[in-house]
């Protein structure tokens, strides 16, 4: 069982979720309230994590983050050294993997909004910004909620992308999922199963206490 | 006084509306009467500026609000009015004392906290100042959403169908909190209604609208007595609209002959525009439709038609009768009236119809 692995999968999942709030809450408002036509390839796009194959998606990072790719270079430039195989580049393919488990669930409470609500708002007084922080954001408290959490467990469990993207580097890139497909490579069936379960039982434990609060969250205003 | 003269068209599934309106609200209560669908909430939509017309201009004294010219569209929350949606769209996160105090984001706190809570007790709602809308009665709530808008101060007041399902006695206690409020302000207030017994209670100026368009203004009377197009006759409450054909004109008696049926059931009507041979809709109420169960004389009334009972509803205080005399009419009777009548499914009655009680309206 290893810790360093565990412990760098937490601050991983931690990492991106609370980057990919920043990121998907402007973004799945702008999806949600836009006249724009063409948005649905905008939501394509965002979606398409959920169909490629993790290896499809960390070959493409893997290219973009290499020395010769685009991102790559100018990180080489910024910070002068590579992207590939660390745990910023970790933190960036994983962005890109979970972000439809965050935006997706805003998106949908944000359309689930009452546009009149948002009406009353501005005829009040409220300009965009105020009417964010005090309506739409407090009524789509579940849907934040719930952004968080599944983008924190996908990218807990993720495997396929950190494989491409980070390789194997003990406490630096070696996630919990791979230290279990290094212990059954190596035949060491007993910590492998020790360390699965383990993963099991935070995982559980984390939705049932997010999904606990959730449940609290919604009923402020509908006392069931 | 509120100005505006807008267009916007609407395109989508179906034929595409067209909002065309040319209308000066002076301080006071105007009601604007039409049936759903006439463009009554999208005008209001225009004038807060949650909808941008196509062209024209909204002005509040010399304030312009929406200019299509000078390329001018204030954002509402600029425009400083207060309307009162018709689904109130109270916040439901928000206590009732907070969804008041929202417009006030910029008042200080001691004023505001005084503001707040001598609204709360205008409209009767401070025993509530810490509850939640959900929790509040229909009545509660549309006091709450008044509140929450007259206490901005606005310049112009819009409220779309603000009572509707509320009983007549708390609706009109709403309106009298209102127009108590309106006697020190002097604002215009614009009262977007369908339903005829609110136009009764506040129609000091009516606005009718039909399609996009007004279709009469004056009081209630000119405006609901004399509908000028079908739908209106429809949002009006009047019960028959029949289409006639026009027989023969007769300018010197003020009148004109039309058919019913075509096979020989006329009635007299006032004289019109429309020449002999064409089509026209009329519109009649119910309620002025006279019934007798023997052929009456010596009566002022030129139209006396023949007919049967067809059928017989109770509803509340009136009695509703389906009449077939050459084309079937609507007509109310009250309870008591019917009784001494003696009236059954099969009775024979004369039909008596002034011939100013028939109104030809234009068809659409």
């Amino acid at each position: 069982m290893s810790g360093a692995a565990l412990a760098l999968s937490v601050r991983l999942a931690l990492t991106v979720s609370i980057l990919l709030l920043l990121i998907a809450l402007p973004l799945a408002y702008w999806l949600a309230f836009t006249a724009w036509r063409g948005k649905f390839l905008l939501e394509s796009v965002v979606a398409l994590p959920l169909v490629l194959p993790p290896t499809v998606l960390g070959f493409y990072a893997l290219m973009a983050f290499g020395p010769r790719g685009l991102v790559g270079k100018a990180w080489q430039g910024v910070f002068g050294h590579s992207l590939a195989f660390t745990f910023a580049g970790l933190v960036l393919a994983s962005l890109v993997y979970s972000l439809p488990f965050a935006v997706q669930p805003l998106l949908a409470s944000f359309e689930a909004l009452d546009r009149r609500l948002l009406d009353a708002s501005a005829i009040l007084g409220a300009g965009r910004l105020r009417s964010f922080f005090e309506i739409v954001l407090p009524l789509a408290w579940p849907g934040v909620v719930t952004a968080v959490v599944l983008s924190f467990a996908h990218t807990l469990g993720e495997f396929g992308v950190v494989l491409m993207v980070g390789g194997n580097l003990a406490g630096i890139t070696r996630t919990i999922s791979i230290d279990i497909y290094d212990r059954v490579e190596a035949l060491d069936y007993t910590g492998a199963q020790r360390t699965a379960l383990l993963l099991l039982a935070i995982s559980f434990v984390v939705l049932s206490i997010v999904y606990g609060i959730n449940r609290r969250v919604w009923s402020p205003w509908s006392r069931r | 006084m509120l100005s505006v003269h807008i267009q916007k068209q609407f395109r989508g599934v179906g034929p595409p509306f067209r909002l065309r309106i040319c209308e000066d609200f002076p301080p006071g209560f105007t009601v604007l009467f039409g049936s759903s669908g006439a463009g009554k909430s999208t005008l209001l939509d225009c004038i807060a500026g949650l909808l941008q017309p196509d062209s024209g201009r909204i002005a509040l004294g010399e304030e312009l609000f929406f200019d299509a010219g000078k390329g001018i569209s204030r954002p509402p929350e600029k425009r400083r009015l207060g309307y009162v949606l018709q689904s109130l769209a109270l916040f439901p996160h928000l206590s009732v004392e907070a969804n008041v105090a929202y417009g006030l984001a910029r008042v200080p706190r001691e004023e505001r906290r005084r503001r707040v809570r001598r609204t709360l007790e205008a409209f009767h709602i401070l025993p509530f100042a810490s509850r939640k809308p959900e929790t509040l009665s229909g009545g509660e709530k549309q006091r709450v959403a008044f509140a929450r808008s007259v206490i901005t101060e606005p310049r112009v007041l819009l409220l779309d169908e603000p009572l509707t399902g509320l009983d007549g006695g708390l609706r009109h206690a709403i309106l009298q909190d209102l127009r108590n409020w309106n006697a020190e302000q002097r604002i215009p207030i614009l009262y977007v209604t369908h339903h005829r017994e609110e136009v009764d209670a506040l129609g000091d100026r009516v606005v009718g609208i039909a399609n996009g368009q007004v279709t009469g203004r004056g009081s209630a009377q000119d405006v609901l007595d004399s509908p000028r197009a079908i739908s209106m006759a429809q949002a009006a409450g009047f019960e028959n609209l029949l289409m006639v054909r026009v027989l023969e004109r007769r300018p010197a008696d003020g009148v004109m002959s039309v058919g019913l049926d075509g096979k020989g059931t006329e009635l007299e009507i006032p004289l019109g525009t429309e020449q002999v041979g064409e089509t026209i809709p009329i519109a009649l109420r119910a309620g002025d439709i006279l019934l007798a169960t023997q052929l009456p004389y010596g009566l002022s009334a030129r139209n006396v038609l023949p007919g049967a009972v067809e059928s017989m509803e109770a509803r509340g205080t009136l009695v509703r009768l389906r009449v077939h005399a050459g084309v079937p009419f609507t007509v109310h009777l009250t309870p008591r009236a019917l009784r001494s009548l003696e009236l059954t499914r099969g009775s024979v009655v004369w039909l008596i119809v002034k011939t100013h009680s028939c109104h030809i309206v234009a068809p659409e």
